[in-house]
């Protein structure tokens, strides 16, 4: 089963669910798609056995020398990434999306293509099992096929040692990088959390899924800080036909384990939050069966 | 004095940008200047959820340009393919095939450009809103809300943040991560305000947005947010690289409970309005000596 688990808002639990689900099981393919700010790999510290180079587009590099400062190029680069000030023309790297549309028309032939290449990503082992982690270079695009990449990493180390399970800790947001990590997948869980930011995210996210018809259950997280807010979560998942599989207590435990470099379940296997973690983990796969 | 933009920041989500921003944003209504708060995060716009005082002015549609090809003009040349640096136009000589993958598409233009036969058009294609909202003391919450099911929020990010050009003060709650929606909402920022938490993943992403922000030249100071949940380890940081700490937010259940319902800290508190309305004099004068040396 691949199992993919997001949030639209940050800061839910995504990635500590995630990681005390990887260590409930004994032989896993951990994905981590929040390539934007991976983190599973300082919690598990996989011994790394793959790098791979991802080029994730190109830019576009204006030579000086050749440039005569016509200004054609500015009337066609829709990003507004191309300007012109006392220096002559450049381009705005961090607003170029690399169409290369500026390259093809000067007349100059004084702007080149640089591909973007400081991306990469990871496979590895870690002690329950195998990691797959990708991290964007700052400021670079193209996080969707990042995370593409990633999940397609992940399905051939799954497949290669005979691993049934991938788990997937997903991006916040409903954007590119999200679609890329839920698309396809078997299962989605949504993590929540009872704040006004969260229930807004939560019905969001959950309108992406549903236009996808992918099976989406809901874990909702710190549950007692608002426990009105928790029902009305509750109610509309049933109204909406979504599984609310588990409803987490308020612990610093968490952040606890986390500051310890250990997922909770391994941290303090025994605590109530533990076990229900345990709970909520052994529903999700006997579903898969 | 004309124009001063502080984006609010983190690389981790979660960490408390909306907090802060909203907070800031709201401890400044008696204000002399005109001030906007912009919602960048158009992927999960919030702002609005906490700031609800606000009467709607406007809601403006974000289009982006996709090609609409007309086969009976079309002559399957393949040149707009071979223009298409994201192989949005699928293309096929034998048997004569051609579509545009609509998800692919950047609107830049150039299978418009490359077409010598006049066989593509554009149409509209709605990514989402910037909607416009104004409090009665004339301070206005400007927001960014993407569709659902669109990929990419940084059309609607350059948007937002150009309807606020008019204002003295603007504050921008920037989306989470360091990718390209993080990018386009600080790159013309004049201070960021990175919001993160004493965890190892909080100083693993601050650390992050704090290399990117000093390649792209923009200065930066910090928050710790949930201050004495975790270790020293962000101070430490903080103190090595000489970035100055802004402010400290302890953990507070009252805290969390008021954000939990959507109200805000500043209204609930005022040695909490005062606290935000220093932090906006801390930022102000850490901006000021930036800009002096």
């Amino acid at each position: 089963m691949e199992l993919a688990i997001i949030s639209g808002k940050g800061g839910t639990g995504k990635s500590s669910i995630s990681a005390a689900f990887a260590t409930l099981q004994k032989d896993i393919v951990l994905a981590d798609c929040d390539v934007d700010a991976a983190n599973l790999y300082l919690l598990f510290n996989p011994e790394c056995d793959e790098e791979h180079v991802f080029i994730s587009g190109h830019k576009a590099v204006m030579d000086e020398e050749k440039c005569i400062n016509c200004g054609i190029c500015i009337d066609y680069c829709r990003f507004d990434a191309i300007v012109e000030n006392e220096n002559g023309v450049s381009i705005l790297e961090t607003l170029c999306e690399g169409c290369l549309l500026c390259s093809r028309i000067c007349p100059q032939g004084a702007i080149t293509v640089e591909e973007e290449d400081r991306s990469r990503y990871y496979a590895g082992r870690f002690k329950n099992g195998r990691m797959v982690y990708g991290r964007l270079a700052p400021g670079e695009e193209n996080t969707g096929k990042l995370v593409s990449k990633v999940r397609e990493k992940a399905k051939e180390i799954a497949e290669k040692f005979g691993i049934e399970h991938i788990i997937i800790d997903g991006p916040p947001g409903i954007g590119c990088s999200a679609i890329s990590a839920i698309t396809g997948v078997d299962a989605v869980i949504v993590v929540t959390e009872p704040t006004v930011s969260g229930v807004h995210d939560l019905k969001r996210t959950l309108q992406l899924t549903q236009g996808f018809k992918l099976p989406t259950s809901v874990i909702i997280n710190k549950f007692d800080i608002n426990r009105e807010l928790s029902s009305e979560i509750e109610l509309y998942c049933n109204e909406n036909g979504i599984k609310v599989i588990s409803k987490l207590p308020f612990n610093p435990i968490v952040v606890e384990a986390m500051v310890h470099c250990s997922s909770i379940t391994d941290y303090a296997p025994d605590s109530e939050i533990s076990k229900l973690i345990k709970k909520a983990h052994a529903d999700i796969f006997a579903g898969a069966r | 004095m004309t124009g001063i933009t502080i984006a609010i920041a983190s690389g981790k989500g979660g960490t408390g940008k909306t907090f802060i921003s909203t907070n800031l944003f709201n401890s400044l209504q008696d204000s002399r200047l005109s001030i906007a708060l912009v919602d960048c995060d158009a992927e999960a716009p919030n702002d609005r959820e906490f700031l609800k005082g606000g009467v709607l002015q406007s809601s403006h549609a974000v289009n982006q340009k996709i090609p609409v090809i007309d086969k009976t003009k079309c002559t399957y040349c393949g040149k707009c393919d071979e223009y298409c640096n994201f192989n949005a136009i699928f293309f096929l000589k034998e048997p004569q095939t051609i579509e545009v993958l609509e998800d692919l598409c950047h609107g830049c233009g150039a299978c418009s450009v490359a077409c010598e036969h006049g066989a593509i058009t554009e149409k509209d294609d709605l990514l989402g809103y910037v909607n416009r909202y104004r409090f009665s003391t004339g301070k206005e919450l400007i927001e960014g809300r993407m569709e659902v099911g669109v990929l990419v929020s940084v059309g609607i990010i350059k948007e937002s943040i150009k309807m606020a050009e008019p204002f003295d003060l603007v504050l921008l709650d920037s989306p989470p991560g360091t990718g390209c929606p993080f990018i386009q909402t600080v790159y013309k920022s004049d201070y960021v305000v990175l919001v993160t938490e004493p965890t190892p993943f909080g100083l693993s992403d601050l650390k992050q947005s704090v290399a990117i922000l000093k390649e792209m030249g923009i200065p930066c100071g910090v928050i710790i947010n949930r201050a004495d949940m975790g270790t020293d380890d962000a101070q430490n940081y903080l103190k090595q690289e000489n970035i100055p700490l802004l402010m400290s937010v302890p953990f507070d259940k009252e805290i969390a409970v008021a954000y939990s319902k959507g109200e805000m800290i500043t209204n609930l508190s005022t040695e909490w309005k005062a606290k935000f309305n220093q932090l906006y004099h801390t930022i102000k004068e850490e901006f000021e000596k930036n800009k002096a040396k």
